[in-house]
């Protein structure tokens, strides 16, 4: 009782003093978070909600810069190179009000090499974590790592103690469709917490108030409110009518005339997002082509794909303008990234069909290719133009676009023959490209390498790359493995996208390239 | 008539009966049609869409099925508009795939027509021979029949058209949609559809079956199958015909619906549903022609068949009138 009236009137205090400020932010995308388990999935918009509830020891902040987060220094071990040392901070609380300890770190970074989380393929480099004391917290790898803190940047803390009291102390197994307490509800030290949550519907926040850093952000925000909206037509309409304050991904369609709204306003730049195409290389035979082998694995049935997809037209009449044509998964931000490589080829049909018969499939075949509907700037609507151009060179392709979740859950599952996805790189670095997309499909690592793609020389050189001090022999070993995958044409490249939020024209907020918002940096114009 | 009075040459000769044409022409139907100028038009408008429907692949200037016949460098082009880059003429503009608008809502209206009568006669046939059934035999299997209906009945049909569609997809294995979209389309639709068919039939046979005829019918020995088709049937297809005309309107409907959420036919082989859900995202940014005539079309489809139904029926049912 004592404690429910303290409670109230700590309420009606926070109350008073946020009254000047009392702001709600209406926010809208087109997809929601697939789950509220930390660990459980690497994905963009999953990313973008748990930010806001959680804290990561270290993050990117709107300009991407390296933030401290729950860690407050970190450094090499001056005795040991294979230990990285990070200085927690104190007097930090959850959201539930039990207190952060190294502890809590120790187990969070366990928690995300469990084999159903798939953050683990950012920490394959760690061979342990120990709580020296209650503030320092020691990781050891394997090998000297000089990329390690890069990768701990969507990595979020948890309590162990809630894990432990709810049954979480595993990370949610999301391929299997498997529900757990930490899918649906959520307790973190972020500036947020969960009020409610309806998945694909309605997640509500309210500010914390015993937020560590009330005081160094803006943190105008008091009531955030997430709905996430599918349809463009259907978002676009919403910020116009005034139903959500801020758009995060406006329909490159739409962009023009958002701007020239009466109080509404564009935020535009690059995105750390590149949209490619994927194919199942290494299959005896596909399961959807109507052919007894797999043509996708004659380097020249790839070549001649990469020559039919025409990125500029996407670029153009898809795209409007708002993307940039890629040869190289890694947008020119990234360590590693060549311009040469990112070239274009330009489309070339006779070279393509001439590949085509030289490689036994004259006649062509028929394939079908899935999409995600949802997930990407217009992701369906390219997925088609390539149907129209790959029919140019013989391939009869059957388009299956779906919401992101199912295509996503499949594609965990391999059962794809034919698919699109876009890859981010929040480390900055090619490694990150290199071990989820490229290295064998095996353990801890290519765990989003779907092609069966497998080199021995790309393997040796992704483990390297990781552990390698030296910064000129490490960009030498980067450049020799983008070479190999460009020349074999391990997938087909679409293009670097670009990235538009609207919103309210008394918003002061500046678009992230990872395409995660930080609502504790927004501030409204008065 | 006695067949044996005698007739004598003296007397004059029948006049020749007058023509089917003429009958047809001198009945009710044909005068109720001629004073009603609303159907006029809405027979004019069906017909002409039918036309349009039939022979699109003659009419229309591009095959918008086929992949290879799109240019997507064209994508937007206004309609009336000739293309800078291909040359291509577009009278109702192109959509963002560089499809023919035009060209798109004849095939569109084609899948449309074809997934509507195709549902309705599925409808129809399952939903009669359920009702002949029920009302006829009676007992459990009318019961039977009649609960099953009554629950499906509680459901919105676009709901059970739906699941049926979820159900059939989940059998079927991916690669397969495609092809078989249509087929789906149209068993969904139509297992959705059945109940009033049955309902009407099952009413109609019940008091069919109790008139002199159909006694007469069971004194001489007939079997029951050549009863219930021979003599009942006949009698109660009459109002059958007339859903089966409205529902016409509703099928198409229907199967724009679940193309528009998306579950209907797939993008690369769009129906009128399938056009208007492409074109609604480009609703506020200027290239309104690729929501709007699809749109339109569907919208005097549907409405003109409905129109005729509705005359249709007030004309073959005159307690209505």
């Amino acid at each position: 009782m004592l404690r429910k009236t303290l409670l109230a009137s700590a309420v009606a205090a926070a109350m008073v003093a946020s009254a000047a400020h009392a702001e709600t932010l209406r926010w809208t995308r087109s997809a929601d978070s697939l789950t509220m388990d930390p660990h459980s999935q690497n994905e963009g918009p999953t990313h973008a909600v748990n930010h806001q509830i959680f804290d990561t020891l270290i993050y990117q902040d709107m300009d991407v810069e390296y933030q401290p987060g729950l860690a407050t220094e970190w450094f090499v071990h001056g005795d040991d190179p294979h230990i990285w040392v990070f200085k927690i901070r104190e007097g930090v609380t959850f959201h539930e009000g039990q207190a952060l300890t190294a502890d809590d770190v120790v187990f969070s970074l366990d928690r995300a090499r469990h084999e159903h989380a798939d953050m683990r393929g950012l920490l394959t480099s760690i061979k342990e974590v120990r709580a020296e004391d209650d503030t320092t917290v020691h990781v050891e790898t394997h090998e000297p790592n000089p990329l390690l803190p890069n990768n701990l940047t969507n990595l979020f803390i948890m309590s162990r103690e809630w894990a432990e009291e709810h049954g979480v102390e595993e990370p949610q197994n999301y391929a299997a469709g498997e529900e757990t307490h930490a899918v649906r509800n959520a307790n973190g030290t972020g500036p947020f917490r969960v009020v409610s949550r309806e998945p694909d519907v309605r997640t509500v926040f309210e500010r914390n108030d015993d937020y560590w850093g009330i005081d160094h952000y803006p943190m105008e925000i008091t009531a955030l409110i997430f709905t996430p909206i599918e349809s463009a037509a259907t978002r676009v309409a919403a910020l116009l009518s005034g139903e959500v304050d801020l758009l995060q991904e406006t329909p490159v369609q739409d962009i023009e005339r958002l701007a020239n709204a009466p109080g509404l306003k564009n935020e535009q730049g690059a995105e750390n997002r590149t949209i490619f195409l994927g194919v199942d290389l290494a299959s005896a035979e596909l399961r959807s082509a109507d052919t007894d082998d797999n043509p996708f694995a004659d380097r020249r049935v790839r070549e001649a794909i990469d020559l039919a997809v025409d990125q500029g037209t996407i670029r153009t009449a898809v795209m409007r303008g708002n993307a940039q044509p890629a040869g190289m998964i890694a947008p020119p931000f990234v360590n590693g990234y060549s311009a040469e490589l990112d070239q274009v080829i330009p489309s070339d049909l006779v070279r393509a069909n001439e590949l085509m018969a030289e490689a036994g499939y004259g006649d062509g075949f028929r394939v079908s290719l899935q999409c995600p509907n949802d997930r990407y700037v217009n992701d369906e609507q390219i997925c088609q133009a390539v149907v129209s151009m790959l029919s140019r060179i013989g391939i009869t392709v059957d388009l299956i676009a779906q919401t992101r979740s199912l295509h996503f859950a499949e594609l965990a599952r391999g059962e794809y023959d034919f698919y699109m996805l876009g890859w981010g790189v929040p480390t900055m670095d090619s490694e990150y490209v290199f071990n989820y997309l490229y290295h064998t499909k095996e353990g801890d690592r290519g765990s989003w390498n779907f092609t069966g793609y497998s080199d021995e020389r790309v393997d040796e050189l992704t483990v390297a790359m990781g552990q390698e001090t030296d910064e000129e022999t490490r960009n030498e070993m980067i450049s020799e493995a983008w070479q190999i995958v460009h020349d074999e044409i391990v997938y087909i490249p679409i293009h670097h996208q670009m990235l538009t939020w609207s919103m309210r024209d008394d918003i002061d907020f500046k678009v992230q390239s990872e395409n995660t918002p930080h609502f504790k940096y927004l501030k409204f114009n008065d | 008539m006695n067949q044996d009075v005698k007739t004598t040459d003296t007397v004059p000769v029948a006049p020749p009966p007058p023509s089917r044409l003429r009958t047809f022409l001198a009945s009710d139907i044909v005068y109720s049609w001629q004073r009603q100028p609303v159907v006029i038009i809405a027979t004019l408008v069906t017909l002409t869409m039918f036309a349009g429907a039939l022979f699109a692949p003659w009419i229309a200037p591009q095959n918008p099925f086929d992949p290879r016949q799109l240019e997507l460098i064209d994508a937007f082009t206004p309609p009336l508009t000739t293309s800078d880059f291909t040359g291509n003429f577009y009278l109702l503009g192109s959509d963002s795939q560089g499809r023919d608008v035009f060209s798109a809502i004849l095939y569109g209206s084609r899948i449309s027509l074809l997934v509507g009568f195709a549902a309705v006669l599925f409808a129809l046939a399952l939903g009669t021979a359920l009702g002949l059934m029920a009302g006829f035999r009676g007992g459990w299997r009318d019961a039977l029949i009649m609960r099953i209906a009554d629950v499906q009945l509680t459901f919105p049909s676009i709901l059970m058209a739906l699941l049926i569609f979820g159900v059939i997809r989940g059998f079927l294995p991916r690669s397969m949609h495609a092809e078989v979209a249509i087929i789906v389309l149209i068993v969904a639709i139509g297992l959705s559809d059945w109940v009033q068919y049955a309902r009407a039939v099952r009413g109609a046979t019940m008091v069919e079956k109790g008139k002199e005829y159909v006694q007469a019918a069971r004194v001489i020995g007939l079997p029951d199958h050549r009863i219930l088709f021979q003599h009942i049937l006949p009698n109660v297809m009459r109002p059958v015909l007339v859903i089966g005309t409205i529902g016409l309107a509703l099928a198409i409907i229907a199967e724009a619906t679940l193309s528009f959420l998306g579950v209907g036919m797939p993008a690369t082989q769009p129906s009128l549903g399938t056009l208007i859900r492409v074109g609604q995202d480009y609703m506020f940014s200027g290239e309104w022609w690729i929501l709007l005539f699809p749109g339109v079309a569907l919208l005097l489809l549907a409405l003109s068949v409905n129109l005729l139904g509705d005359w249709l029926r007030d004309v073959l049912n005159p307690k209505l009138r």
